[in-house]
């Protein structure tokens, strides 16, 4: 569905990502993990097409389509979705509206019809539920006043309304206190199949108890630098990236 | 206690980086913004048009070209005379070459009947015209609940739903017509909110106004339709005058709406009208008006000099006047709605969104001058700028020494589009009587450029995603408007910042 090779990528004229290269199949689970600062979010923002991010070379196919090629806009309505780390405030504007907008967009590029206000009311209530949203949130303005636990749990809300084929999860169970880890894991496994695809990023092995995980990368220094399976995560909890690093120098004299 | 602060902010302070503009983005922003004004045709009709120039004679012949009593010519005439004294103001934070106001025709009238009986003798270009605009006068396509004054370069043509407003004695016709139907109205408030002693414009106003609209809502009556006046300027180098006067007597209540467009010209033109309000006891007075003059073309060639003067008095205990405004045209605007609030517990409120793109200058914003006993006024003001505007909030808060327990809530808010153009805030306070309150917010944002990623993200493309937060940032004035209103303003808005952020 993703397929990446050797992306690199500037931020103010400075390179951060320094040649990345990820195949990601219909229906997998990869997760990103990587000291601060390695360029995590940098990646979610090239992939989504974020204008401050300039793509320096390499090449990026998603879903047979050149996805560096289209603006954000086109990659959001061909199913790409990033549920941000920080998720931005937009006084005046209900999260119904803006809901009901991106909806309308998605839908009128694949030639579908708007959605009837009742069924746009009876999808929130559906998906309100199943991460037992508040509903005042959903009538208030997008994020303004949210705290953080909600406005990530209003990301995963809205993952579940746009229905996206692939999804980026930057640290979404950051801020989450236990139940909700649970509530927004439940969210994302509930919507989780065949056809779509995850890659999520994050600090802690807990939330890849969760979601589980098909492949864990090393990200270090805008580089992959090591690839595993579940048991990976596992290992950085328990050692933390100085043994990769150590590993990386060898890697690099040799 | 005297205050007065200036805060000023251009848009390099810190924090803010600017964007560099490649050849690309030029070319996307110019080709966005040329789509442009859309109201800007000329209508091709017989006008009898004044020769240029300014002095008694022409004073006298306006005078006579209406009709008009021996006591209204004579007070034109003072008018003009005290005008003669004056000195063309040069506080406000605009720039523009000087006016010659000899070089101005102040008389422009369609060549049509004498007397109109019904609209089916308005001259048809008139009808089309107004039709182009989206303002049908025929009463039958009208939207029910809005009756209709349509001015055309400075003259009533058609007033429309005049018969059923008059069963309640609501009187809703051009001023030419108050002056002979009504003068004992008219003898008692013209000019009594706004003397023509005023300032500059009000007193050029008074000599040679041409029309605008007159309204009277009698004592208890609640007015059943919204009262609208369409203006529209189309000759070329022609000054445009009008005077426009509500009263609203004790219980009433009535909302006025006032619409603006002019044709493409490469020259400026003169628009300097008065508004006055009259609210006695318990009366209400809504006052919304979207303003789309012709802005002048990218480059600051053309478009309207809005040089405005709007006031209300809120004479009686417990009246109130709400201005609302959205301003989106005019090369230079130079507005101030204000509120006398004279009579105890009355209230005064301004809400206003004032946008500016390309060469636009608008210095506008209000006065509250609480005279009363426990006053209340509130002023929301939403500035946006783009292109190379300039855009300035002008604020005064008077409490008066008898205005005990006077209340007032300020808040002001600009928006920035890019990094060329400057948004300005000039609040200034003065409070004689120390039971009152006075509160004063502000702030500067620029359009976020995560807040357009964000919704870009979700599929919304930039130009809808501008449309949003603007939308968003405005919402406290648009609430506030008449709803078909409210959807006209949220279109010009979208029209008027087209392509500013790229
Ligand atoms: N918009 C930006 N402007 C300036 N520098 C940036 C920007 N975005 C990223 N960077 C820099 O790029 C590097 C990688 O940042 P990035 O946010 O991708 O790291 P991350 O792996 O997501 O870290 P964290 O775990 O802390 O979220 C950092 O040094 C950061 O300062
Ligand atoms: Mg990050």
């Amino acid at each position: 569905m993703l397929s990446i090779k050797n992306l690199h990528a500037n931020v103010e004229g400075k390179e951060i990502l320094k040649g990345i290269n990820l195949e990601i199949k219909a229906g997998e689970v990869h997760a990103i993990m990587g000291p601060n600062g390695s360029g995590k979010s940098t990646l979610a923002n090239v992939l989504t097409g974020n204008k401050s991010y300039e793509v320096t070379g390499g090449e990026v196919v998603f879903d047979g389509k050149d996805l560096l090629d289209l603006d954000t806009e086109t990659r959001a309505r061909e199913g790409m979705f990033l549920a941000f780390q920080y998720p931005v405030e937009i006084p005046g504007i209900s999260n119904a509206t803006f809901l009901k907008t991106a909806l309308n967009e998605l839908r009128k590029y694949k030639s579908l019809p708007e959605l009837t206000p009742r069924e746009f009311l009876e999808r929130i209530k559906e998906k309100a539920n199943i991460l037992g949203l508040d509903e005042t949130l959903i009538s208030r303005y997008v994020n303004v006043g949210f705290s953080g636990g909600e406005k990530k749990r209003n990301e995963i809300f809205q993952m579940l309304m746009l229905e996206p084929k692939f999804v980026l999860l930057d640290e979404t169970d950051s801020g989450l206190d236990i139940d909700a880890l649970r509530i927004v894991s439940d969210g994302v496994n509930v919507y989780k199949n065949e056809k779509n695809a995850f890659l999520v990023i994050t600090h802690y092995q807990r939330l890849l108890n969760y979601i589980h995980p098909d492949f864990v990368h090393v990200l270090y220094k805008g580089k992959i630098i090591k690839s595993g399976g579940k048991e990976l995560a596992l290992e950085l909890e328990d050692k933390g990236y100085d043994w990769i690093k150590t590993e990386e120098v060898e890697i690099d004299k040799a | 206690m005297n205050e007065v602060k200036e805060i000023s902010k251009e848009n390099n302070s810190k924090g803010i980086k600017p964007v560099e503009e490649t050849s690309d983005d030029m070319k996307m922003l110019d080709d966005l913004t040329s789509s442009e004004y859309k109201w800007g045709f000329v209508t091709d009709i017989e006008s009898e048009t004044a020769a240029k120039g300014l002095n008694e004679e022409v004073v006298r012949m306006i005078s006579k070209k209406k009709n008009e009593p021996e006591w209204m010519t004579e007070w034109r005439l003072k008018a003009f005379r005290h005008w003669l004294k004056m000195e063309e103001p040069t506080w406000p934070n605009v720039h523009y070459p000087k006016i010659d106001f000899q070089n101005i025709s102040y008389y422009s009238a369609p060549v049509q009947k004498p007397k109109l009986n019904s609209l089916d003798e308005v001259d048809p270009e008139l009808l089309k015209t107004f039709e182009k605009l989206g303002i049908p006068l025929e009463e039958q396509k009208l939207l029910s609940g809005v009756a209709v004054d349509a001015v055309f370069d400075s003259v009533s043509v058609a007033t429309t739903f005049k018969a059923s407003l008059n069963e309640k004695g609501i009187i809703f016709c051009s001023v030419s017509d108050a002056v002979k139907d009504h003068p004992e109205l008219v003898k008692k408030y013209l000019g009594s909110v706004v003397p023509y002693t005023d300032n500059y414009y009000a007193a050029l106003n008074a000599a040679v106004f041409s029309d605008g609209s007159f309204v009277f809502i009698p004592k208890g009556v609640r007015c059943p339709m919204e009262l609208s006046t369409y203006f529209r300027i189309n000759s070329m180098d022609t000054g445009q005058f009008e005077r426009t006067l509500i009263i609203a007597e004790e219980e009433s209540y009535v909302s006025y709406l006032e619409g603006c467009t002019a044709p493409i010209r490469d020259n400026n033109q003169l628009h300097a009208a008065v508004v006055e309000l009259v609210a006695l006891d318990e009366a209400e007075i809504k006052y919304s008006t979207v303003q789309n003059w012709y802005p002048g073309n990218k480059e600051g060639k053309g478009g309207i000099y809005n040089f405005v003067t709007k006031r209300g008095a809120c004479r009686g205990n417990h009246s109130k006047i709400s201005w609302t405004q959205v301003e989106t045209g005019s090369a230079i605007t130079w507005k101030y709605p204000s509120c006398i609030l004279q009579g105890d517990y009355s209230v005064g409120e301004f809400y206003s969104v004032a946008v500016t793109n390309n060469m636009q200058q608008a210095d506008t914003g209000t006065k509250m001058i609480h005279l009363g006993k426990h006053t209340k006024s509130t002023v929301v003001s939403k500035g946006i700028s783009a292109g190379r505007s300039n855009n300035s909030y002008r604020g005064l808060i008077k409490i008066g020494k008898n205005a005990e327990g006077a209340r007032n809530y300020t808040q002001c808010d600009s928006m920035l589009m890019g990094d060329r153009c400057g948004a300005h805030t000039f609040p200034y306070i003065e409070v004689e009587n120390e039971s009152s309150k006075v509160e004063h917010e502000a702030t500067t944002s620029k359009i976020g450029e995560d807040q357009i990623y964000y919704l870009n993200q979700r599929g919304i493309g930039t130009e809808d995603a501008v449309n949003l937060i603007v939308n968003g940032f405005c919402k406290e004035v648009f609430k506030e408007l008449p709803m078909e209103f409210a959807v006209e303003a949220q279109k010009l808005l979208a029209i008027s910042l087209e392509g500013s952020v790229g």
